[in-house]
């Protein structure tokens, strides 16, 4: 591939690109430029009919099927995308892109405003799940795809999903949204809600500038991400993977050490999590998630965010994800087929819980794999 | 692969090109007839998750649901046909899913299997024990069938709702079998219906 003289640097592992914008956000404001960090895999057909965009979750990014640059941990949905897998990188064209306000190279709370030179931290504006979609949406304008052959997303990339089907229906011939829903709940946004409050009372968080010294508020961020992983598991995994056995003791240490396995668990979590997102990032991403109703964007009927559309729709669920339960999924369902769109809905049984989405499910293959090849055929 | 004879039967009599909605649609055999020989499109519900799985995963649109609970999501006249195959005495409240099945598609196709067929009878009168047969395979206590029905209670039914039968099919041994005597010799009954 390197000796092709017609290789075109827009595409390939580890891209980036500042557009000029400006992207008009739904608080109001402006940015510009752009940066936009992504990923692609696969190749683009001549008539760029054969492009999947996929969307990440809240602390995801672009190594969708690539090696994460800190960890060094394979990509996070190698189960799904890659050669032979079902989102086929031999057959189609795959582009991730680090999500609006992220710290992965695009555009975010860590990256430099050009108007001071300095870091944006909480100067950066407040962005939205539609704000995230039309920057993606530049992104391929650059990358001269005027239409997705599928969308493709799990959690919030599942709202992006959606709201890339309700914001740009001619650009989506199919979607995909897995484990997740059209707003954030009372309790979604409670959840969050703990997460900011600990990353804001971390004395090192300084309203946000603390970019300079190199020392942010990991301890806050670190509890964030603890509170919020439990929301991602269920109890019964949770009881499966740990039950109350103790961690490298035989007994209770009458102390605060991490005592249990299920601690030591989400100590591990939180701590390795600081070294690969950023905390302002976390403030902003959490917040355009809260903000996401695709309802309230349409006049409070669901139904209208998808009138007319002729973009196709599979959405799935698991049984045991109580973060973006089944009747968020069904009420999707229920509004897609107010309007008429073809939609594919099933509820899979996991353990698991909300991360369900991530982990081996031959079930979620063959359904994802089957829908895919269904638009091939039309 | 061939479809059931109801199943035949049901899409030789679905206008090409229309919309349809199969309720209880298994892995989505009708659809997928209907879908490459009649170039409808066909929308499908079914109970069963690893049903669904296996019609998604061939190309149909099938939404996972409980046919006593989620018709009420779809609205009025969406579709041409609403069709229920085999599946009329398995639900809660037949006489409601058939309110539904016409109040979303402009016509319905029902179809059931006889319980006032002979053999079924002849198993009632000598054997004295629910019957076990060829359209009834599971014994009392397994069988997903909660309302059995015969062709005369179905009659019955669409004539007090004000119903029109605009056509019906018997079936004996995978056969058309005549109108006449259909309650006492017809297997599996199918109903074209509109009000």
């Amino acid at each position: 591939m390197s000796d092709d003289p017609r290789i075109d640097p827009r595409f390939g592992l580890s891209r980036s690109v500042t557009l000029p914008g400006p992207l008009r956000l739904d608080g109001g404001g402006l940015l510009s430029p752009v940066d936009i960090a992504y990923e692609t895999y696969g190749t683009l057909a001549p008539d760029a009919s054969n492009a999947i965009l996929i969307c990440h979750a809240l602390t995801g990014d672009q190594h969708v099927a690539s090696n994460h640059p800190v960890t060094g941990k394979p990509g996070w949905w190698t189960r799904m995308v890659g050669p032979g897998k079902p989102v086929d990188t031999d057959r189609f064209c795959v582009i991730c892109v680090n999500a609006l306000g992220s710290c992965l190279g695009s555009s975010g709370p860590a990256s430099v405003n050009p108007a001071t030179g300095r870091p944006w931290g909480m100067s950066f504006p407040v962005i939205t799940i539609r704000d995230m979609v039309r920057a993606q949406a530049m992104l391929l304008d650059h990358l001269g795809i005027a239409r997705l052959f599928a969308v493709v997303g799990g959690s919030m990339g599942g709202m992006q999903t959606l709201s890339w089907a309700a914001t740009y229906p001619d650009r989506v011939a199919s979607a995909v949204v897995i484990a997740s829903a059209a707003r954030h709940s009372a309790q979604n946004i409670a959840f969050h809600e703990v997460g900011r409050q600990a990353i804001m009372a971390d004395p090192k968080w300084r309203g946000g500038d603390y970019y300079a010294d190199n020392d942010p508020p990991a301890a806050g961020l670190a509890v964030a991400r603890m509170a919020a992983h439990i929301t991602y598991l269920s109890e019964a995994g949770l009881t499966e993977k740990f039950g109350r056995r103790l961690q490298g003791r035989d007994a209770k240490s009458f102390g605060f050490d991490a005592d249990f396995q299920v601690e030591s668990y989400l100590r591990h979590q939180g701590l390795s999590f600081v070294d690969r997102f950023d905390a302002n990032s976390y403030l902003y991403i959490t917040r355009a998630l809260d903000y996401f109703d695709l309802a309230e964007e349409h006049g409070g009927r669901l139904a209208d965010a998808f009138r007319g559309t002729a973009t196709r729709f599979c959405l799935v669920s698991f049984d045991t994800d109580w973060l973006y339960p089944t009747p968020e999924s069904r009420s999707i369902v229920h509004a897609l087929n107010a309007a008429g769109a073809p939609v594919s809905f099933v509820e899979l049984h996991s353990p698991f819980g909300h991360d369900a989405f991530l982990l081996e499910s031959p079930e979620l293959s063959r359904v994802v794999d089957g829908f895919l090849r269904a638009g091939e055929r039309r | 692969m061939s479809l059931r004879p109801d199943l035949a039967l049901i899409a030789a009599h679905v206008a090409p090109g229309s919309r349809v909605l199969d309720v209880g649609c298994g892995d989505g055999s009708l659809m997928a007839a209907l879908r490459d020989n009649r170039g409808c499109d066909a929308r499908g519900l079914e109970l069963d998750p690893a049903d669904v799985a296996a019609a998604v995963a061939r190309g149909l649109s099938v939404v996972q649901g409980d046919a006593d609970t989620d018709l009420a999501d779809y609205p009025d006249a969406s579709f041409d046909y609403a069709i229920l195959s085999q599946t009329l005495q398995t639900t809660r409240r037949p006489d409601l899913i058939l309110e539904q099945l016409l109040r979303i598609g402009k016509r319905a196709f029902v179809s059931f299997p006889n319980f006032a067929h002979w053999r079924v009878r002849l198993s009632l009168l000598w054997g004295g024990r629910m019957p076990v047969t060829r359209s009834l395979p599971l014994a009392w206590y397994e069988t997903p069938n909660i309302h059995h029905v015969t062709v005369d209670d179905f009659r019955a039914l669409v004539a007090e709702r004000g119903i029109t039968v605009e056509g019906c099919w018997f079936l004996s041994r995978d056969r058309g079998t005549g109108s006449a005597m259909a309650n006492l010799l017809a297997e599996h009954a199918v109903f074209l219906l509109h009000r």
